[in-house]
């Protein structure tokens, strides 16, 4: 050691023009990871949150205990909604491009997530989610045309034109309402399920954020609450390597795992492959069934990497190598799956390609119905008087007023 | 009718409305054992048990934030903060979050959160319990932001918060908790048992909210006011011998611009009067008000008594606090100038 202090600045392990360099990321084989009772004592299952919970495994077999010997209809399924957000996410990107949104952002390589999440969670239980979750919103019933329909803010958009493309919710699909501020999610989710089980509710909740967002005060309001209440929620990290320009270590991610982070409160965590849409799936349903139990919060590190830009408005190849992605040593989600299913003799490149055809004319075709609710530069428009309804459910007079003289502004210039 | 102070008439409010109704929950630091610092929570979590009167660690951030997600979910939580000058760790959840939730899903989801909050000086409380921080929340659209005077208004309107869908931030003068205050430290402390206010029915009512209140009708001068000064500006305008009509705004956000108006078309005179400091303050907002609604008939500018603009010093309240003199001194000043 040195005489003197010193500070540490964390850096990557590669920018633009290096070789990509995944060394410091602790892998575990497929299925070497122990699968607990859910009954476990939180200090019996510490190695959950230091090692990496994997099923498939490099020559696409599904291995060890925490394989949830899934169907394969269910598994096609699965692949076909994580397909399905790789399709829209790349139309909606070229729809970005061309200057039809003014926003988006993709989920390009984290697509596993929402669909093994979406599915091991019960419809009953509520989400909020983070804005790379757009594949939960799809899974739990949201029409393609309605999500474009607010990325465009037009006559069908759900938040009225309020809200910047993404930030979708959905009342009936129990997805709350995306927030541009980050993390402020994770204490509602807790409030949520606390009101759950005070109401002798089994419904439990579940949030999102990324590595970066766990520097939030809120992360750490959040498993404060979850811990001292053991309020049934799952509460996922998404470690997708980076926060815009900012590398999961400018986190804390150099120093110990995320999921450890609530060990210190009592909170288990699980470090989970978060391209193996098998592993992801079963660890849920093991946090699901142990809140449900009444043994309370789970905290859950889910390993992938953002193969997109963080959003439109970014160019992470003045960041990290522009051929990162393809040394991430857990792959591509999508692929993944597809080869397990090919290997397991249900699926087949041909049948991968249709189906790829198909999800794109889909979503073409919503995007010729949305396109009917008005875009950016030809209407139907939104009628802006709408602006100054939903501020509260009881409006002061003033609102009404104003919305007067905007109108009056609007159409005579505010003459009289 | 019974005889209530405001802690009582609050705690009161908070037994009704959780009675009337299971999905009420109070959640705060000390409220639940213990029952608040200040006893405003007093028996609740012996009467509805710890599900529903939850003590809470010290998180304001954390507080708020679950209090939100619990609104979601269909219960109705008050929130208590300690005092006001607290409440800033969960200021990103209350205006991010608490404000717009309603705007931004269009209406698909809210969360009816009352936030109860002790404010003011006058109690020896130095900078980090004495401040008063309503002007920043009146500036937030989608939050309504109360503040009583009496135990009687402030029963009625924390009923009528609660049982709003809308966001509400009450603030509790808690100079004025035990007796109203006439700005005067030298005299000693009255209690609420002779104030007409004290008298407080003890079942359900509300005080609607959006409403001021003429707690004094005048001929000579209106004096705009809310909180704790409400008290000081009777006792002032009776002192400077001056007629004047003292208007309790009450409910500062939504706000009753037709009493304030009509009151200064009358009097043409008008002095605005809180303890938070001035510059920016809300004070500002009500001045920008009757100047508008009320130009061609005031006599004279309209003036505000409030905070120093420093922050609130231990060692010198009675020189920073409003009180009856600087009150007595800014009647004076409005009454003087000539048309």
């Amino acid at each position: 050691m040195a005489n003197k202090s010193r500070l540490h600045i964390p850096r990557p392990t590669a920018r633009p023009g290096d070789e990509p360099d995944f060394s410091y990321l602790d892998l575990s084989p497929a299925g070497a990871v122990d699968k607990p009772s859910v009954a476990a004592r939180v200090r019996d299952i510490e190695y959950l949150s230091s090692g990496l919970v994997r099923v498939l495994d490099e020559d696409h077999t599904a291995k060890g205990p925490w394989n949830p010997d899934l169907d394969p209809e269910k598994l096609q399924i699965a692949l076909r909604w994580m397909l399905l957000n790789r399709v829209f996410d790349k139309r909606m990107w070229q729809i970005q491009r061309q200057g039809r949104i003014s926003f988006y952002m993709e989920a390009l390589g984290e697509e596993a997530i929402s669909i093994a999440q979406g599915m091991a969670l019960r419809h009953g239980d509520m989400c909020f989610p983070s804005y790379r979750n757009q594949g939960l919103f799809m899974y739990r019933g949201m029409k393609l045309v309605d999500m474009m329909c607010q990325c465009l803010s037009n006559t069908r958009d759900m938040c009225k034109g309020r809200q910047l493309p993404i930030m979708y919710h959905s009342k009936s699909g129990n997805v709350f309402s995306i927030s541009g501020n980050l993390a402020t999610q994770y204490p509602h989710a807790v409030g949520w399920a606390m009101a759950s089980a005070i109401k002798g509710e089994d419904n439990i909740a579940a949030s999102w954020v990324g590595d970066g967002s766990t520097a939030e005060a809120d992360f750490h309001h959040a498993l404060t609450f979850a811990a001292i209440y053991q309020a049934p929620v799952i509460l996922n990290v998404v470690n997708n390597q980076w926060a815009i320009s900012s590398f999961q270590g400018t986190a804390g991610g150099d120093r110990r795992a995320f999921a450890a982070r609530g060990l210190g409160l009592g909170i288990p965590g699980i470090r989970v492959d978060g391209n193996d849409l098998l592993a992801v799936y079963s660890v849920t349903v093991w946090a699901a069934d142990r809140a449900r139990r009444g043994g309370g919060p789970t905290l859950i590190e889910h390993v992938t990497y953002r193969g997109g830009a963080h959003s439109t408005s970014d160019d992470p190849s003045k960041y990290r190598p522009k051929d990162e992605w393809e040394h991430f040593p857990l792959g591509d989600p999508i692929e993944r799956l597809k080869q397990h299913l090919i290997n397991e003799g249900h699926w087949s490149d041909a049948k991968h390609d249709a189906l790829v055809d198909e999800l794109t004319d889909e979503v073409l075709a919503a995007w010729k119905e949305a396109q009917k609710y008005g875009t950016m530069n030809e209407g139907p428009f939104l009628n802006p008087e709408t602006m100054f309804d939903d501020v509260y459910a009881d409006p002061p007079r003033r609102l009404e007023s104003q919305r007067r003289r905007m109108l009056e502004i609007e159409q005579n210039g505010g003459e009289q | 009718m019974a005889q209530m102070n405001m802690i009582e008439a609050i705690r009161s409010a908070m037994d009704v409305t959780m009675n009337r109704d299971p999905s009420v929950v109070v959640l705060g630091q000390d409220v639940g054992y213990f029952g608040g610092v200040f006893r405003c929570t007093d028996g609740l979590q012996r009467k509805y048990g710890e599900h529903r009167v939850i003590d809470a660690p010290i998180s304001e951030g954390g507080i708020i934030g679950t209090a939100i997600g619990m609104g979601v979910n269909g219960l109705r939580p008050v929130a208590e903060i300690q005092f006001a000058d607290y409440i800033y760790p969960g200021f990103d959840q209350i205006v991010s979050e608490l404000a717009k939730l309603r705007y931004r899903s269009a209406g698909d989801f809210f969360s009816p959160v009352t936030i109860r909050t002790p404010c003011g000086g006058g109690i020896r409380g130095g900078q980090t319990h004495s401040q008063s921080p309503e002007g920043i929340f009146t500036h937030v659209s989608g939050i309504k932001t109360i503040m009583p005077s009496n135990p009687y208004d402030a029963k009625g309107l924390l009923i009528a918060a609660i049982e709003s869908d809308d966001p509400v931030v009450f603030f509790e003068p808690k100079r004025i908790y035990n007796g109203p205050f006439d700005g005067d430290p030298d005299r000693p402390a009255v209690s609420w048992a002779s104030h007409p206010k004290g008298e407080v029915p003890e079942g359900h009512y509300t005080v609607p909210i959006g409403l001021a209140e003429v707690v004094q009708p005048g001929s000579a001068l209106t004096i705009i006011t809310y909180g704790t000064l409400v008290h000081v500006a009777v006792a002032a305008a009776k002192t400077a011998g001056v007629d004047a009509e003292v208007i309790d705004v009450r409910s500062l956000s939504p706000l009753d611009e037709t009493t304030l108006t009509d009151s200064v078309k009358k009097t043409g005179r008008c002095l605005i009067a809180h303890e938070a400091t001035r510059f920016g303050g809300y004070g500002a907002e009500l001045a920008a008000i009757i100047q508008k609604n009320c130009f061609y008939h005031l006599e004279a500018p309209v003036s505000r008594v409030a905070g120093w603009d420093t922050p609130y010093p231990h060692a010198f309240e009675w020189q920073y606090f409003p009180g009856k003199k600087r009150m007595v001194a800014g009647i004076r000043r409005v009454m003087e100038t000539a048309a």
